[in-house]
């Protein structure tokens, strides 16, 4: 077994620092937010971990097109990661906002676009998991893997649309007068700043994890190879 | 069909016989359907069995049921539609039937738009029986040709995805459940937008209400059958 390269161990460390700086800034250099007070700081970790989430969106769709058509199972490994990484980071964007829907809107949960979308995502890649268990080829389980996602790719942003043509009032973010009456707010410099602070550092964050769960896949494939070599 | 399509030797793909090979692929299912009977059937009285429950469920009131009716229709569709999805893949896959086809030599999409054109059939003769049924038991009109034209467009949006993921859901081992699972969160768009038609329709909105939808139904079933028909080679691969 390869030890972990070390850009990787740099990597994990300054995730670490960032989250503890996301933290700090959130907690002492964004001002209280005049209307909302304390339960407006969930925003800025609720924003991060759903860009998270849309990355590993995006990443895994990607890696599902390259491997459709590069048949490379390395890019198999890359869209399970982004998969699972976004799987989790969505579940945290829908809690949190949840937890800061409850005290601004009134409702843990509204049928918005953004927020129904975001929990049909959720299933489109539980589905996704079920779908790979239910595969013991490893070659089929990779190809149909891909062509879920790419599916769920192209469907995610038309639900996206068609719930958006319905109903929405889930802010955009950066006020304009109606946003601000639907909860949305005006944000001073400071704020703005934790906010794209808390966007790198959960970038950086992502990168790590996703690395880090790339290289568990492939020692896994190895393991996976050991295990037949013993059984033969 | 034709007595010129008996042993065609396996490198000869003209492409003039690709619209021949989806009839083909489209009327074996009709007729070997015509003499069993038991796709159709089953979906028949499953359809008719969820508008009964819907009964219960919801109180199905004359007030509510402009706005109601729409979905309850839908639901009836949906539930039906991936019955008929499931067992004729399963068909195929249980009695060898799919590796004959695969073996055939035509263009692999031309089975899928066979296997979409034979399930939109199944699925359409459903409609048809269902709608009259409904609006017999609970007295409202449901032939409003725009109605209609949702119903069909809505429905080519459903099989297009629904042929592709059955035929990925039967190679798995955890079949019998796995497609309603792959294909509903994937399949909202449709459901949405065909709900909010028929809605549109049967309240006699204006057309510029309902316009968006028709419009998004159309370029959803125009993606997916294009997606299906460039992936289907991919799902069917050995």
């Amino acid at each position: 077994m390869k030890p972990q390269p070390k850009a990787l161990t740099f990597l994990t460390l300054l995730s670490a620092l960032f989250l503890a700086g996301a933290l700090a800034m959130v907690f002492l250099y964004a001002p209280l937010e005049a209307v909302m007070n304390y339960v407006q700081k969930i925003f800025y970790f609720h924003v991060a971990t759903a860009w998270v989430g849309m990355l590993g969106f995006i990443v895994a769709a990607v890696a599902g097109v390259l491997y459709l058509i590069r048949k490379d199972l390395k890019w198999d490994i890359v869209e399970l990661a982004a998969v699972e990484i976004s799987l989790v980071f969505f579940l945290i964007a829908i809690v949190s906002g949840s937890i800061w829907a409850r005290p601004s809107w009134g409702t843990w949960w509204t049928w918005d676009a953004r927020l129904t979308t975001a929990a049909i995502l959720e299933l489109v890649y539980l589905a996704y998991l079920l779908l790979r268990q239910g595969i013991e080829d490893p070659e089929r389980r990779a190809r149909f893997g891909a062509v879920y996602t790419l599916i769920g790719g192209i469907s995610v942003p038309v639900t996206f649309l068609s719930i958006r043509l319905w109903q929405t009032i889930h802010p955009a973010i950066i006020g304009t007068a109606s946003a601000e009456a639907q909860g949305g707010f005006d944000m001073a410099p400071a704020m703005l700043h934790t906010m794209f602070f808390a966007l790198i550092a959960f970038s950086v964050i992502f990168a790590t994890l996703l690395w880090q769960r790339i290289r568990l896949g492939k020692l896994a494939e190895q393991v996976e190879q050991m295990k037949l070599k013993i059984s033969e | 069909m034709s007595s010129d399509r008996k042993g065609p030797t396996p490198s000869s793909r003209p492409p003039a016989s690709f619209s021949r090979a989806v009839f083909a692929v489209a009327w074996k299912d009709l007729a070997a359907e015509l003499r069993s009977r038991e796709l159709l059937s089953a979906m028949l009285v499953f359809a008719l069995l969820v508008i009964l429950i819907f009964n219960f469920a919801i109180e199905l009131a004359p007030s509510l049921r402009p706005t109601v009716t729409p979905g309850v229709l839908w639901v009836t569709f949906a539930f039906a539609g991936t019955l008929g999805l499931n067992r004729s893949m399963a068909i195929e896959k249980d009695r060898g039937c799919l590796d004959g086809l695969l073996l055939a030599p035509v263009d692999r999409a031309a089975i899928y738009f066979g296997k979409m054109l034979s399930n939109l059939t199944f699925m359409l003769i459903v409609e048809i029986v269902v709608l009259p049924v409904y609006s017999l038991l609970y007295n409202t009109n449901l032939f409003v040709p725009g109605l209609l034209g949702v119903i069909l467009l809505g429905s080519i949006g459903y099989v297009a995805v629904g042929t592709l993921l059955a035929s990925m859901a039967v190679q798995t081992r955890t079949r019998d459940v796995l497609l309603p699972i792959l294909l509903f969160p994937v399949i909202v768009p449709v459901l949405l937008s065909a709900v909010r038609a028929s809605g549109g329709f049967l309240q006699g909105l204006p057309m510029e209400q309902i316009r968006p939808w028709i419009n998004l139904l159309a370029a959803y079933d125009v993606i997916f059958l294009a997606v299906a028909y460039m992936v289907f080679d991919q799902v069917v691969e050995e």
